[in-house]
């Protein structure tokens, strides 16, 4: 029965050099076939005395359990072989960009202005909208700016051809708009483009403004330092950020104040606010015994170059792409 | 208002820093924009006299200068051509440090020479480089130059609101420090003055409203050749004026000193007496400043019994001011109406620091207090006899009491205040009041014209009580949810989807070139501006074209390939007697596809890519394409956008000729679209689906070239039964195989029951009825 452990040896030894899937299973013919080696030496069983019979038939099916086991893991092998094999032609240059189409990017006052809404939205504060090419009325008078006010050279207004219309030189004219339809108590912030007559290094003759205002029947001046206060150091993510308030001259507000905020050594003004004055609230017949309250205008062209590091205004509106991509 | 901080603590004296001091100011609301000082550090620089001047041996340019500084007589070599024997000058001795330089004894060409004699370049005092500075001469041998020339001072350049007239002079912004320091103020210079004339000018006051109080006297016998003494040029140079000849700087003096404007005439050109009246229709004045005025009868002007002698608070006229063959003087001091000044000067298109000031209101308590300082000063600085005050008055303004509640204030302040803080506030606010129980009766001094209502007085106790010590409110109010409509395309909505289609945002500025609206627009009337800053942005723009290919230009020229941009903003026209104006999205893409990039063929930007932009913009709204004609676009490849069965916008080609107007290239591809068009859409409704499966057929035809596929897919829906679900066009084809005057389109047709498998046959009927359609409606050729 030698011839049984020469035929397993021969076999594992072959199937131990074979790399090839098809090859092994013709190799295995060889062996487990129909007349194979290990099938021929089988069929000679019927002469082993009766007595050695099952021993050799325990052996027989030992072989061939052992050479099915070489046989799988051989499979195995070549299998995992000829995948890693495939793997290793498929790997990619994975440091090649992505392909397709990439996004655009918002303007960066657009990024400011939404952030002011949001945290504004925050505080139950709506967004109001109103018209640019306004009236004498709506953007002084009602704002208690008559004709001849010194406060009006504060703003040199661009007008319009008919003489009568003009571009909203601050959104406060919003402010009217709204209260004439709407009653305390009121949270708005209205956002949007102003006008002009200045052009230089430090003005454009379109920038931008964010009014807010609350009206309701006790909001006090202290209300709107800590809504300020608050609002900057949430828009700047600065917990150590100081605000100044101090006092101004707005005709639609009274008491006035500039905001200012901490920058460097120094300060920056970055708005204006006070309580609303009680004749506004009368020109829209809002009893200012028993409302009071306060509205502000935000520069968000400035709080733009203060939180990114912008250094000229005008690059906002010569919408260089090199600019802002930046922004994307 | 720029002034001499030396000047102000003249005039009262809190012990805080400079530093401190400008903040005191910018707290009380008096924006301080600048504070400079008077010079530069230097120290080691003395007066000394120029007492003996020889020639340097070796250098023609240079002399050798004897210098007495007090204590001794040393040797300095100095190149200056002005350089004089009993000149003072500022000398810069051994170890002085000028502008980081340290002055060392030295050989100069072989001369000791121990300092320097400076310019007043070199000190940093002024740009006068061209010799030696030249120090009074009554300046004390060997004393600091700093001290002579008083230059440890800083300049302090003030912004007062335009409610605050009252605090554009040292008077003012002393009470404004007192108020806010609780300092006492200096009393000012007595104004005690001896008439010596009995001479007293006539005043017709024809104009009383106007003119509330007008006073006037003759100062007979002046010297107008008397110089100003150096420290009221001083004064006023430090305050941003020049020295001009006594008369005047005294009048200038006075007015920053107390506020009050004053005006010097020749009197010898005053023919009779004084009229204040307004203008005749088209009366003529020449005013100081050279421009011939043509008046109107809406200008108050100072005048004589046959002509207007100056034009009233703003400026004085060019024949009847003060000159040097000047001997007598009249000075006027008058109180003007601020409604009578305002506006006046922004209209003649220039103003003047009185101008300024009347509009603002001055104290028409102090008018007589006024004249009488400047009439003192005329007569000690250039002699003469001043005659008694003329004065005629109109209606002063009324000073109504202001009632202040202490709880309104609590109220409106968001704090707490006594009534003995509030009594405290108005007492050092020079206030004069009453008060009961919590309530003051405020009357406002007469140099106030910002205190009228409740919440004036109530800012007053806010920023003299320091709006620093008013805390930081807690934010308390109801809490509300606010509406968050699901169904509106918002701004920020169409924001994001134009950025998830990589075009970049742009904020253009509303005005435009004209050019632009009739090459964009044909439009030959836009909304004009009256007053633009420049013709190429007087337009309002009726359409976001025109910038967004300025745009494109602009950085194309910027080496940029492919630009995609968009920009939300309003465009306006003329409406009526008025102008209309709407809110408007537009695009604009050129170059490529997309970026270039591995793996990817090069292709251009083309109608149809920009066209699932706009669908993508508008997703969930109903959108039809049609065609459409407009200035600014390729006739044959432009769009209307029609959104919910509304023309809302236009899409297409920029216009072949424009496209060569603007040197393009390649063919720029732009979309604009009203968005007040655009309604809320319905809220999405669940639509129950079958979950039978779907069977796909193609179909592919021949038809004309200028069949719609629109009208196809139209005519097939109409014909196909509720089998069919979806019906799209995939492919469409031109070239071999197809006539020329066709093209073969290919459709997508996806079948479905809701309740069973379908059928071969009754797929095929179906597709049938579909062919059919379109061989009835486009005489279609089916292709296999």
């Amino acid at each position: 029965m030698d011839k049984l452990e020469d035929i397993v040896r021969e076999a594992l030894d072959l199937f131990a050099g074979i790399d090839d899937a098809v090859e092994l299973e013709q190799v295995k013919a060889r062996f487990l076939g129909k007349s194979g080696a290990l099938t021929d030496l089988q069929k000679g069983l019927g002469r082993v005395p009766a007595a050695e019979r099952p021993a050799m038939g325990v052996r027989f099916n030992a072989a061939k359990e052992q050479l099915e086991a070489a046989l799988t893991a051989r499979r195995n092998a070549i299998q995992q072989k000829k995948l890693e094999a495939q793997l290793a032609q498929e790997s990619l240059d994975v440091t090649l960009p992505g392909r397709g189409s990439g996004s655009g990017g918002l303007h960066p006052v657009t990024r400011t202005l939404e952030r002011i809404e949001d945290l504004f939205h925050s505080l139950g504060f709506e967004v109001a909208e109103g018209p640019e090419i306004e009236t004498d009325f709506y953007n002084f008078t009602a704002l208690n700016q008559p004709e001849n006010h010194p406060a009006r050279s504060m703003h040199d207004t661009f007008y319009l051809d008919d003489g009568k219309h003009l571009l909203r030189t601050h959104t406060s004219p919003i402010q009217i708009r709204y209260m004439e339809k709407h009653r305390p108590p009121i949270r708005i912030i209205a956002p949007g483009r102003v006008y002009r007559v200045d052009s230089d290094a430090t003005h454009s003759p379109m920038f931008h403004q964010v009014e807010g205002l609350w009206i309701d029947d006790s909001v006090t001046f202290a209300d709107l330092k800590g809504l300020i206060a608050e609002f900057l150091r949430r828009f700047f993510e600065r917990d150590d950020l100081k605000v100044r308030f101090r006092p101004s001259f707005f005709p639609f507000t009274e008491p006035s104040a500039e905001i200012d905020m901490s920058f460097g050594d120094g300060w920056l003004e970055i708005g204006g606010c006070g309580m609303v004055h009680p004749q506004v609230l009368k020109n829209v017949n809002i009893d200012s015994e028993q409302f009071q309250g306060f509205a502000f205008g935000l520069g968000p062209d400035r709080l733009t170059m203060l939180r990114y590091g912008v250094n000229d205004l005008r690059l906002f509106f010569e919408n260089d792409l090199r600019f802002l991509k930046q922004f994307s | 208002m720029k002034f001499s901080e030396n000047w102000l603590r003249n005039i009262i004296d809190p012990p805080l820093t400079s530093t401190a001091l400008a903040d005191v100011l910018m707290m009380c609301g008096l924006d301080v924009e600048a504070v400079e000082s008077a010079a530069p550090p230097f120290a080691g620089v003395i007066a000394a006299e120029v007492v003996e001047i020889g020639k340097h041996p070796s250098a023609d340019r240079l002399q050798v200068c004897r210098v007495n500084t007090g204590g001794e007589t040393i040797t300095v070599v100095c190149g200056a051509p002005n350089v004089a024997v009993g000149m003072r000058v500022a000398l810069a001795t051994v170890g002085a440090k000028l502008s980081g330089m340290e002055i060392k004894q030295a050989k100069v060409r072989g001369v000791e020479s121990s300092g320097m004699l400076c310019s007043a370049k070199e000190l940093g005092i002024a740009d006068d480089a061209s010799g030696l500075m030249a120090l009074p001469a009554d300046a004390q041998l060997g004393a600091d130059v700093r001290k002579v020339l008083d230059l440890d001072d800083a300049l302090i350049t003030i912004k007062p609101t335009p409610n605050r007239g009252d605090c554009l002079s040292m008077l003012g912004i002393a009470r404004e420090v007192a108020a806010m320091t609780g300092c006492t103020m200096k009393p000012m210079p007595a104004t005690a003055i001896t008439e010596t004339t009995a001479e007293r000018v006539e005043i017709a006051l024809e104009a009383g409203d106007a003119c509330p109080r007008y006073t006037a006297r003759i100062v007979r016998g002046v010297d107008v050749r008397a110089k100003s003494p150096r420290w009221l040029v001083q004064r006023l140079e430090r305050s941003g004026l020049r020295g001009i000849s006594a008369v005047v700087d005294v009048t200038n003096y006075v007015m920053l000193e107390l506020g009050q404007p004053l005006h010097a005439f020749d009197f010898a050109k005053v023919e009779g007496g004084i009229r204040v009246r307004f203008a005749q229709d088209r009366e003529m004045l020449k005013v100081l400043n050279g421009q011939e005025l043509k008046l109107d009868p809406s200008c108050l002007v100072i005048a004589d019994q046959k002509k207007a002698l100056a034009l009233a608070g703003i400026m004085g006229g060019a024949d009847s001011g003060v000159t040097d063959g000047t001997q007598d003087v009249l000075l006027e001091s008058a109180f003007f109406a601020p409604t009578a000044i305002a506006g006046k000067a922004r209209a003649l298109g220039f103003g003047s620091d009185s101008s300024y000031r009347f509009e603002r209101g001055v104290d028409f308590a102090a008018t007589v207090q006024a004249l009488d300082r400047a009439a003192q000063m005329i007569v000690e600085i250039c002699g003469g006899h001043a005659g008694p005050v003329a004065e005629a008055r109109g209606a002063l303004p009324p000073r109504p009491q202001v009632r202040m509640r202490r709880a309104r204030a609590e109220r409106v302040l968001g704090i707490t205040v006594s009534a003995q803080d509030v009594a405290g506030i108005f007492s050092r606010l020079g206030y004069v009041f009453a008060q009961q129980g919590d309530e003051f009766l405020v009357t406002p001094p007469a140099y106030r014209f910002d205190l009228a209502i409740e919440e004036d007085l109530i800012e007053e106790v806010a920023r003299i009580r320091g709006y620093d010590h008013i805390p930081e409110g807690k934010l308390v109010g109801p809490a509300v949810i606010l509406p968050a409509v699901e169904t509106r395309l918002t701004s920020r909505r169409l924001r994001s989807r134009m950025v998830a289609r990589d075009y970049q945002e742009i904020v253009s500025y509303s005005f435009v070139d004209k050019n632009w609206e009739l090459d964009f627009c044909g439009n030959e009337s836009p909304a004009m501006l009256a007053n633009p800053i420049a013709t190429q942005m007087s337009a309002m723009r009726s359409s976001l074209f025109g910038s967004l290919v300025d745009c494109l230009k602009l950085n194309l020229a910027r080496q940029q390939e492919r630009i995609r941009l968009f920009e939300i903003g309003c465009c306006y026209e003329r409406q009526g007697s008025g102008y209309g104006q709407r809110r408007m999205i537009g695009g604009i893409a050129y170059g490529g596809a997309v970026t270039e990039q591995w793996g990817e063929a090069k292709r251009r930007v083309d109608f149809y890519d920009v066209k699932a932009d706009v669908e993508s913009l508008l997703g969930g709204r109903s959108v039809r394409f049609e065609p459409v004609r407009r200035q600014a676009l390729h006739p044959g490849r432009a769009a209307g956008i029609v959104i919910d069965g509304r023309l809302a916008g236009v899409l297409g080609q920029l216009h072949p000729a424009l496209q060569q107007k603007y040197d393009f290239p390649y063919e720029p591809i732009c979309f604009e679209i009203n968005l007040d068009l655009l309604s809320d859409s319905p809220v999405i409704q669940f639509q129950e689906f079958s979950r039978q499966p779907t069977v796909r057929r193609d179909i592919a035809v021949e038809v004309g070239e200028t069949a719609s596929t629109e009208a196809m897919v139209a005519a097939m829906k109409k014909a196909a039964s509720a089998l069919v679900f979806d019906l799209a066009p995939f492919d469409v084809y031109r070239g071999k195989g197809i006539d020329s005057d066709k093209k073969s389109v290919a459709f997508r047709v996806l079948l479905q029951d809701t309740s069973k498998t379908l059928t071969d046959a009754e797929v095929e009927a179906e597709i049938g009825r579909l062919v059919h359609a379109l061989q009835e409606e486009f005489q279609a050729r089916l292709r296999k």
